[in-house]
């Protein structure tokens, strides 16, 4: 558990949030940029000295009243946005650098270990790392950061400052760091795709403040967040993969609120993957549609309605145990289709999208 | 080459090389830290700072001598000082000139240094703390070795400038052979005894030396080859 505690105060700008964190899997603050999610991570790494702060990592006091450590002797990793390698030093001494200045009783993490996880062979015997592509630079950061073994890691918007072809080069690193490290990770960001993908928690921050904080299903699917206006606003599923259609091309995905066919992925049957609705995807009719080519239709019941500008509603539909889909449709069609919460519906399925 | 320099020529040079050699590790021993602090400062009175340290460019070295003088005299603060400690005098000593030297040149090893400090992105420094680097860690791992050309810089241009000095070795040093006749005193010397064919020599000498300093300087800088 992490329980953080900061309050500042700048002209321009305010930081104020008190709350309980996981101490294990990835917490995404998620939230626009002036939000205060930077600034909350550089007081959790000691950067910035807020007075009268609180936080203490699973048991351990880093700040309060009477304490702080400095960063220095905070064990956490940090990756910045901008991949910040020594440019003196060899990838492979950069790699080293704070790995030598741990005790070597702690070095959980080994060199080979971090090569391996971030695909990073190629590149240790590289000299001058100004030589190495955004997203090199960036995995060779993120493995510098890992071996002093952290008991927690930060990072503020690791992808932001890479173009599209190196973000979906890492992102399937960080799944796997996800998978194999068992080090708590705190994740900046203001790509909701990336923290759909990546993300277990999710805290919402804007003016300095967390407004939510929850599992990432739970909060994506509130109709009372400013998440909830995005355009590609949307629930998040976790389904087993069932059966593979080789003929079509298909697969199963079952879930507590039934199956979606999606186009075939390559996990194998019986694993767990993590797949998107995008509230404009789901339409809703009363009746059972008949002769649709939409494939994936779902029983649901409305849970809650709200307006969405002047032309549109956007609607939380229960599927399942638990399971909501959130669908985003005009306030006509509500109205003459006489829709209000409680009622059973058939949720239409234009799209999956499979994130992980 | 016997007729070149007189043996009180190749004194004075040797003399000159030994001053300059001390002056510059003193300077780079007491500038180094003071170019860090003033680069990182947030104080009100980092500007003062800056200006006093700036001083010696704009000064006269006459004047500069001249305090010298007065302050390592007999009667005064630090003249009374070396004296209660032992020290005895320290103008025209070689001690003295070292000292002078030291404030004469120090803007010329702590501005170059301080420049190449202040180019040192923050981010950088951060990461070494991240990265479980204490503050007196990360200025040996990171920033010194980031600010190497302006260390080189700083050592050239404050040996440069100890041996071209004149002004206040005469004020502080005056001229006794082998403890204070630096190589443009010589020059001088020289030129008052109309000696030009030895102060021909010495002076381009002096010329010579200068430029390839300054060669050395201009051609393996790496600052001037980043963007």
């Amino acid at each position: 558990m992490i329980h953080a505690r900061f309050s500042l105060a700048y002209p321009a700008f305010v930081l104020d949030v008190d709350m309980q964190l996981p101490g294990r899997g990835i917490t995404a603050l998620f939230g626009p940029s002036g939000s205060g999610k930077t600034t909350l991570l550089r007081c959790i790494a000691g950067l910035e000295r807020a007075e009268g702060g609180l936080l203490r990592v699973n048991g351990e006091v880093w700040q309060d009243d009477t304490n702080f450590l400095p960063a220095h002797r905070r064990q956490i990793g940090y990756v910045f946005q901008e991949a910040s390698l020594f440019p003196h030093l060899s990838v492979r001494r950069n790699l080293e650098y704070g790995w030598q200045r741990i005790p070597p009783a702690r070095r959980k993490v080994k060199l080979e270990q971090v090569v391996e996880l971030l695909g990073l062979k190629k590149l240790i015997d590289r000299n001058d790392p100004s030589n190495l592509s955004g997203g090199e630079r960036q995995r060779a950061a993120i493995g510098r950061a890992l071996l002093t073994s952290p008991s927690l890691l930060l990072m503020d918007e690791p992808l932001s400052a890479l173009d599209a072809a190196s973000k979906q080069e890492i992102l399937p690193y960080l799944e796997r760091l996800h998978g194999e490290l068992h080090i708590p990770v705190f994740y900046v960001s203001h790509a909701l795709d990336e923290v759909a993908r990546l993300a277990d928690h999710l805290v919402l921050l804007e003016r300095g403040r967390a407004i939510a904080s929850g599992t990432l299903g739970d909060t994506l699917s509130r109709l009372d967040l400013p998440t909830a206006h995005l355009d590609d606003a949307g629930a998040l599923i976790e389904a087993a993969v069932v059966v593979h259609d080789e003929a079509y091309h298909l697969t199963r995905l079952d879930f507590s609120g039934g199956s979606l066919w999606v186009s075939k992925v390559e996990h194998a049957v019986g694993s767990l993957v993590r797949v998107r609705v995008l509230a404009r995807d789901v339409s809703v009719a009363t009746v059972k549609p008949e002769g649709s080519s939409i494939t994936n239709m779902l029983a649901a019941r409305i849970v809650e309605i709200r307006d969405e500008g002047l032309d549109r509603v956007s609607m939380r539909l229960s599927v399942g145990d638990g399971q909501m889909l959130l669908t985003r449709i005009t306030r006509r069609s509500r109205d003459q289709l006489r829709l209000a919460t409680g009622m059973e519906v058939y949720a239409q399925v234009k799209s999956v999208a499979l994130i992980a | 080459m016997d007729s070149a320099f007189s043996a009180a020529d190749l004194s004075a040079i040797w003399l000159t090389i030994k001053l300059a050699t001390v002056a510059t590790l003193i300077l780079l021993l007491i500038g180094t830290p003071l170019a860090w602090w003033l680069a990182r400062t947030r104080t009100w009175w980092k500007g003062a700072a800056g200006a006093v340290v700036a001083l010696p460019i704009v000064l006269p070295p006459t004047v500069i001598g001249f305090y010298l003088l007065v302050a390592m005299g007999p009667h005064g603060p630090f003249g009374q000082l070396t004296q209660s400690l032992g020290l005895g005098l320290l103008p025209f000593t070689f001690a003295g000139l070292v000292i002078a030297s030291v404030i004469y040149s120090l803007p010329f090893v702590v501005q170059p240094l301080q420049n190449a400090f202040e180019a040192i992105p923050e981010h950088a420094l951060e990461t070494a703390a991240t990265l479980r680097a204490s503050a007196l860690d990360t200025f040996f791992s990171v920033a010194l070795p980031l600010a190497k050309p302006g260390l080189l810089t700083a050592s050239v241009l404050g040996f440069a400038h100890t041996v071209g000095e004149f002004g206040v070795v005469l004020m502080i040093g005056g001229n006794i052979p082998e403890q204070t006749r630096v190589a443009s005193v010589q020059i001088y010397d020289h030129v008052e005894a109309m000696e030009y064919a030895q102060a021909h020599w010495l002076s381009a000498a002096m010329l010579v030396f200068s430029f390839a300093a300054l060669l050395v300087l201009y051609t393996f800088n790496p600052a001037g080859k980043r963007k």
